[in-house]
């Protein structure tokens, strides 16, 4: 347990608030013509009690929505905001890149902006100077170093900015995300960067929602949502944890807006809420989610019923999120009401695009189960592997006679989200492995040939 | 790099132990005005003032000549309006130009600093809101490009002294401490305005017309002393002691004492006495003081204001 090194940072319980005034008083006229008008001020929560210890060497990953406080949280670790309450240790030299570059200005040439740079990163000028040749080098910009940076190109750009930032001789790093925007060339030498700092043992702390790249490089992350710390720990753990949360807070929405909806013809939604709203989200007058404002179609001749639906995991415990690649089971319970012989009960899966991606009976089994008498109840399992990719996915479950005839059968019952680590356009993520098989090596001579 | 779950798998927001705190480095306390390495201060500001005063002379072929041209242009002007002027027997003293080019050049400092400072928080923004660096360091650096700008400016109030039949005395050693201290006084106004404008954006116009009059109202051009007295609540009020009562004013006053000529009344007997000279020092202890607690009180919070 006891480590000669102590952490490269520890932070402890930490505590960060914004204060938001309601209407902004932005100057002193305004001051000076109300100056006893008590400024209403809203409070947001930036973080809340977060503590966690980074072990040196490490590259630790800090996830979460948007507005989950991950942003906060490395502002206040780079010194940039001022905590609240708690602490944050940082043993060893740190240096922040929120964004590549700061500083630069675009009318002087690249000896200029390396240097202004490098010393707003934390080296002497001194220290600058001595490093600049090995900056110019690691960028390949020998022929450039006199050359206003407004005209170079963006590559140009990325790399001086990240050879002086390399130059820095960090041990500590926090890096955000934004660093690796823009096309996907960039991204890429971006990434190759994070791939070198990672194999060179500085320690890393990095921001992103690319739950990609947290199980590229971390070892460990950390999720936040709303402020607090969910989970910490193994980064495809927390990969999971975070897709959940990003369904079921859409699931959570939606259900917000039929609810405003059914609100609305009564009293209006209350501000908070109009804020927590999206943008991009139809307004609660206008359709929602068709899915989810349908009433339920139902078909059957009513000899029994499905009352109950839900999803099982690999455990058996019920559950409202699935692990990809992971056993699960949907199960549903039914009651007779008259007596049924050899009743057929099957599922079928469709995302929200109504994709069929499963269907599932107990058709082709043998033997058959026998005959139900009235008021009986069973429970049907249909176990499967679950290969579905992460997406939210309807279950219609159904009741049959063996001819064919419905005797319930429940448009899209109950739905379920199924989790993963990582994105796919697919619709199925089985496992698979990808093999490499090298042919012989031609000789040379055979190549002129 | 094997590195995985932290020991005892620690669940989400474990808290460190607390005995585990102890002699962990140092504590990352925020954004301060100086930071924790006075070093560090000085050469951000020594970097920060270079570049701009750099970019000054990039931005335009004739960069330099330009950094001339503006006081002299202003200096043309003025000579040729006040030295035909019935109006103005300042204009008789001795080694006039130079004086009054010196008054354009200081004020050109003094308006350069403080005027520069007003918005040099929310102008670098993109600093401020993405690393942290003591603060301070902003405002210094404008007013350090601004006394680069002076000592530049100063070579031509030299050669005209020195054209008009001025020679060196020891006295102009007083002069670079004259100067350091009308910065001190820039950087204290400097403090208060940066992290002002930062809460209220109409301190720029505010500040322009403060600066507009301290123009008018600090003998740039035509001697304060000897102005015609004001009769305010009964009483004789001679102008020129409470005009002196401006920092800049008093310090113009005193720098060409000693740079142009003595013939030029002190800033002491410009006020009139010992005394009253206490209060343009009081005020510029003021602004130094009160600007500097300012500015460290907002120091941490600039970067979530902006």
């Amino acid at each position: 347990m006891h480590e000669a090194a102590p952490p490269p940072i520890v932070v402890d319980r930490v505590h960060k608030r914004f204060e938001i005034p309601r209407e902004h008083v932005s100057t002193l006229k305004e001051r000076a013509l109300h100056p006893f008008r008590r400024t209403v001020t809203d409070t947001l929560h930036g973080l809340r009690g977060v503590s966690f210890a980074v072990q040196p060497g490490e590259f630790f990953g800090i996830v979460g929505r948007n507005g989950s406080g991950k942003s906060t949280l490395l502002k206040c670790l780079a010194g940039i905001y001022s905590v609240d309450s708690g602490d944050i240790f940082v043993n060893g030299r740190m240096s922040t890149f929120i964004e590549l570059g700061v500083g630069f200005n675009p009318d002087l040439p690249a000896r200029d902006n390396a240097l202004l740079n490098a010393t707003m990163l934390g080296l002497s000028p001194r220290e600058a100077r001595r490093r600049f040749d090995s900056v110019i080098e690691f960028a390949e910009l020998g022929e450039f170093v006199e050359m206003k940076i407004k005209n170079y190109s963006s590559g140009m750009l990325v790399r001086l900015a990240f050879s002086v930032m390399i130059h820095v001789d960090a041990d500590i790093l926090l890096i955000d995300e934004v660093l690796a925007v823009g096309d996907a060339a960039f991204q890429q030498k971006c990434y190759d960067e994070f791939e070198r700092i990672r194999r060179s043992g500085a320690t890393v702390l990095f921001v992103t929602h690319d739950m990609g790249a947290v199980q590229r490089f971390c070892d460990r992350a950390l999720l936040l949502e709303h402020g607090r710390p969910v989970e910490l720990g193994d980064p495809e753990r927390v990969g999971n944890r975070y897709l959940e949360l990003n369904f079921s807070e859409q699931a959570r929405h939606v259900e917000e807006l039929a609810a405003a909806a059914e609100g609305s013809r009564g009293a209006g939604a209350t501000p908070v809420e109009d804020a927590a709203q999206q943008p991009d989200t139809p307004s609660p007058d206008g359709a929602a989610e068709p899915d989810e404002e349908e009433p339920e179609i139902r078909y059957g001749d009513g000899r029994a019923e499905i009352f109950e639906a839900w999803f099982e995991d690999e455990h058996g415990e019920r559950a409202e999120t699935l692990p990809g690649g992971r056993p699960c089971a949907f199960a549903a319970r039914v009651r007779f009401r008259e007596e049924v012989e050899d009743p057929l009960f099957g599922i079928n899966i469709q995302n929200g695009r109504r994709d069929h991606l499963l269907s599932a009976s107990n058709q082709w089994s043998e033997p058959r189960c026998g005959t139900f008498a009235p008021g009986e109840e069973v429970t049907f399992r249909v176990r499967f592997e679950n290969v579905l990719s992460p997406d939210r996915y309807h279950v219609t479950p159904a009741v049959a006679r063996h001819g064919g005839a419905w005797i319930d059968r429940r448009e899209r019952m109950i739905s379920i989200v199924v989790t993963g680590t990582h994105r796919t356009d697919a619709l199925l993520d089985p496992p698979y492995e990808v093999q490499i098989d090298r042919g012989p090596r031609a000789s040379a001579r055979e190549l002129v040939r | 790099m094997s590195a995985t779950d932290a020991p005892a798998h620690a669940a989400a927001g474990e808290e460190p132990q607390a005995a585990a705190l102890v002699g962990l480095g140092r504590p990352i306390k925020g954004p301060s005005a100086l930071g924790s390495d006075p070093r560090r201060l000085w050469h951000l500001t020594w970097m920060l003032a270079k570049t701009e005063f750099k970019l000054a002379f990039f931005g335009s072929a004739l960069g330099y000549l330009w950094q001339l041209m503006r006081p002299l242009l202003l200096f043309g002007v003025i000579y040729l309006v006040i030295s035909r002027s019935k109006l103005a027997a300042g204009s008789h003293q001795p080694f006039y130009a130079a004086a009054l080019l010196l008054g354009i050049v200081l004020f050109n400092f003094f308006s350069e600093s403080t005027g520069g400072a007003v918005s040099c928080m929310v102008d670098r923004e993109n600093l401020v809101r993405k690393i942290e660096f003591p603060r301070l360091a902003v405002p210094l650096s404008i007013v350090l490009t601004a006394l680069m700008n002076l000592s530049l400016n100063l070579i031509p109030v030299l050669i005209f002294l020195l054209a008009e039949g001025g020679t060196p005395r020891w006295i102009w050693l007083e002069v670079p401490v004259l100067v350091l201290i009308l910065a001190l006084f820039a950087i204290g106004l400097g403090m208060v305005l940066s992290v002002g404008y930062v809460r209220y954006r109409d301190m720029r116009p505010i500040w322009e017309v403060v600066l507009q009059m301290t123009f008018y109202a600090s003998g740039i051009f035509i001697a304060i002393i000897g102005l015609a007295p004001v009769r305010a609540f009964g009483t004789r009020i001679d102008l020129a002691h409470v005009l002196m009562a401006n920092p800049f004013a008093a310090l113009l006053e005193q720098t060409r004492h000693a740079l142009i000529d003595p013939s030029y009344p002190s800033a002491v007997s410009a006020i009139g006495g010992n005394a009253l000279l206490l209060i343009p020092i009081g005020i510029a202890v003021l602004a130094v003081l009160g600007g500097f607690l300012l500015f460290d009180r907002e120091a941490p919070k600039i970067a979530e204001l902006l």
